[in-house]
């Protein structure tokens, strides 16, 4: 990266303040010298182009190539790798759209409750009462937990024989032989449940600051006007939320389609493949069976669909704005 | 609260009510943990009967022993590494992008506009996305199975850099500029006067980096291998594989990866919140 500071000096035109450098007098033209910038930026810039921008380029390369890590030949395929995952004869057409069944599954059950359920939490948490900061704590604890240990310690808890679960369920009188983490639609509840448990409390933390940003008095308003308890949150705190709501919306699609961990560990795919998710799946074929190109391919196919769901949910939220 | 219309006794029933359920929703979030714990005391034995003891019967360091001395699985050692991978990450992070984002903060120079969009506009690609090509860079760097592997990648997120920038943002200029007046260079400001100003901001983003090293998974099972190489996500996954339904170690081993993080999650509560809660206020 040293070519980048170089470039920025060799130009000599980097502006300084123009209007203050002039009331500051020239000593400070000195200050400021042009590689300065440059020379703050570099550390970062070396690691972004590196591990963040170099893995788009090469990705795209490797998508367009037959690579496999332990054959010396990576022959270029063109589009084969994009085409084999939509047509219905290829090696790996089935497996591909299982795990994006998968994963849609996943997302369209786990994304309502983890924007209803936190929002009902901050709502909770939302008004001054003793011991607030504590349930706080209390209900984000988990999410500062990895994924790793969530998942062994639910794997556990849910386990048909051994689990804390099923004792439970068995000691208010329900059926106690459930298993939650080897068929569906028990598998589905299981890794939602999970889910929702593990990070309820994060989303809780942006919506109970979203709810702080409403300006008191719209409420001392409405409730002059007469407006009951429901009306002031259908039209003062919900329009008052829209935009953390759209963030919370956006960012939880976006991490329930990316769910990896808690499929690996907690139902380890089953029943069979069917609860293996995309992002196992990519990391599978690209890691384990060496096939780079496919797998690379899949992650575009794949980035892009995130995409388009994001950009969907962009729309709905702003047309109903309007 | 305000409402004094309201007679006394529906207010300390709703006062009740309202504990109760806090009360409530607190035990669906704690009691897997507590039963993690629970767990890791019980013998082997003890966590095999169906239907489960609601306590250790015999408390027993059996889980903890085995994670301290069977050599297969060094715990121990993953959880070192662990500590130095994300100490390094956290630091890491906040020399880069710290300094990154002052510039883009208060610098004007040429590619300002466009070093800030691109790193902005990677925040919109989900990073699984580039895990192979980024496995075939620090393959080719030759970091497979190194520190460096766990410690260094994770750091081009954006995250850093754009939550920095927006603290910088908001200091007032006046104390930069006395110290131009002063006769302070660019590098004195930032480190005397910059720094020590935004040292809450620095806290909350060294506490999330660390956090988010610190619970890696998806990346360190697929770059590490060697068993005293590993992590303790991907030291637990072995764990589990070595001892299926030896329950008490392997929730040892959970209590282990648990507690530091639990510990810097109370000592540091207001600046993890804080950090989570400015993250959504900028979207």
């Amino acid at each position: 990266m040293a070519d980048v500071i170089e470039v920025g000096a060799a130009r000599g035109d980097a502006p300084p303040p123009a209007a203050s450098a002039a009331r500051r007098g020239a000593k400070s033209a000195n200050r400021v010298g042009r590689a300065t910038p440059y020379l703050f930026l570099t550390p970062y810039l070396v690691l972004f182009t590196v591990f963040g921008l170099l893995p788009i380029v090469l990705g795209l390369y490797l998508s367009v190539h037959q690579w496999d890590f332990q054959l010396p030949n990576r022959p270029f395929v063109g589009l084969d790798n994009y085409k084999e995952l939509f047509s219905s004869d290829s090696a790996v057409f089935g497996d591909w759209w299982q795990s994006v069944r998968a994963t849609a599954i996943f997302t369209v059950v786990s994304v309502p409750l983890l924007v209803v359920v936190p929002l009902g939490l901050a709502l909770l948490l939302n008004r001054s009462f003793p011991g607030r900061t504590f349930f706080r704590a209390v209900y984000f604890a988990p999410y500062v937990l990895g994924v790793a240990v969530i998942g062994l310690l639910w794997r556990f808890l849910l386990d048909a024989n051994l689990g804390l679960v099923n004792r439970l369920l068995g000691v208010v009188g329900l059926p106690a032989d459930t298993p939650w983490v080897t068929d569906v639609p028990w598998a589905w509840i299981s890794l939602v449940g999970v889910t929702v448990w593990w990070t309820s409390g994060f989303n809780a933390v942006i919506y109970l600051a979203g709810l702080q940003d409403i300006a008191p008095e719209l409420y001392e308003a409405a409730k002059v006007d007469g407006a009951s308890a429901w009306e002031r949150f259908r039209h003062v705190t919900l329009p008052g939320l829209r935009p953390v709501l759209l963030f919370v919306m956006t960012t939880t699609v976006l991490a329930s389609a990316n769910v990896f961990g808690q499929s690996f560990l907690i139902t380890q795919g089953a029943p069979g493949t069917e609860t293996r998710t995309v992002v196992w799946y990519i990391v599978e074929q690209g890691l384990r069976n060496n096939d780079a190109g496919r797998a690379a391919a899949m992650s575009i196919v794949f980035a892009l669909m995130l995409a388009v769901v994001s950009l969907a949910n962009f729309r709905l939220f702003r047309y109903r704005e309007d | 609260m305000t409402t004094p219309t309201r007679t006394a006794p529906t207010h300390t029933l709703r006062r009740v009510g309202l504990y109760a359920i806090l009360v409530a929703l607190a035990l669906v979030f704690l009691i897997p943990l507590v039963w993690m714990v629970i767990t890791s005391l019980k013998t082997y034995d003890g966590a095999q009967r169906i239907p489960p003891d609601w306590l250790p019967d015999p408390i027993s360091g059996y889980g903890y022993q085995q994670i301290l001395t069977n050599t297969a699985n060094p715990v121990l050692r993953w959880f070192l590494n662990s500590m130095l991978a994300a100490t390094l990450h956290s630091v890491l992070v906040l020399v880069t992008a710290s300094m990154a984002a002052y510039a883009l903060a208060r610098m004007r120079f040429r590619g300002r506009g466009v070093s800030f969009a691109l790193i902005v506009g990677t925040l919109f690609i989900p990073p699984t996305s580039l895990i192979i090509p980024n496995f075939l860079i620090v393959d080719s760097l030759n970091w497979i199975d190194t520190l460096a592997v766990v410690v260094v990648p994770g750091a081009a997120s954006a995250f850093g850099v754009f939550f920095l920038r927006q603290f910088f943002l908001s200091l007032p200029k006046e104390l930069e500029e006395a110290a131009v007046l002063d006769g302070a260079n660019q590098w004195q400001i930032f480190y005397r006067v910059v720094l020590p100003l935004s040292k809450p901001a620095l806290a909350t983003l060294a506490v999330l980096s660390f956090l988010t090293n610190w619970n890696d998974f998806l990346w360190p099972i697929f770059v590490l291998f060697s068993p005293e190489k590993l992590t303790l996500p991907p030291g637990l996954g072995l764990l589990q594989g070595s001892y299926v339904t030896d329950y008490p170690v392997i929730m040892a081993g959970a209590v282990l990866a648990s507690v530091p993080v639990l510990i810097l999650f109370v000592l540091a509560q207001r600046h993890i919140i804080q950090g989570v809660s400015r993250s959504g206020l900028k979207g």
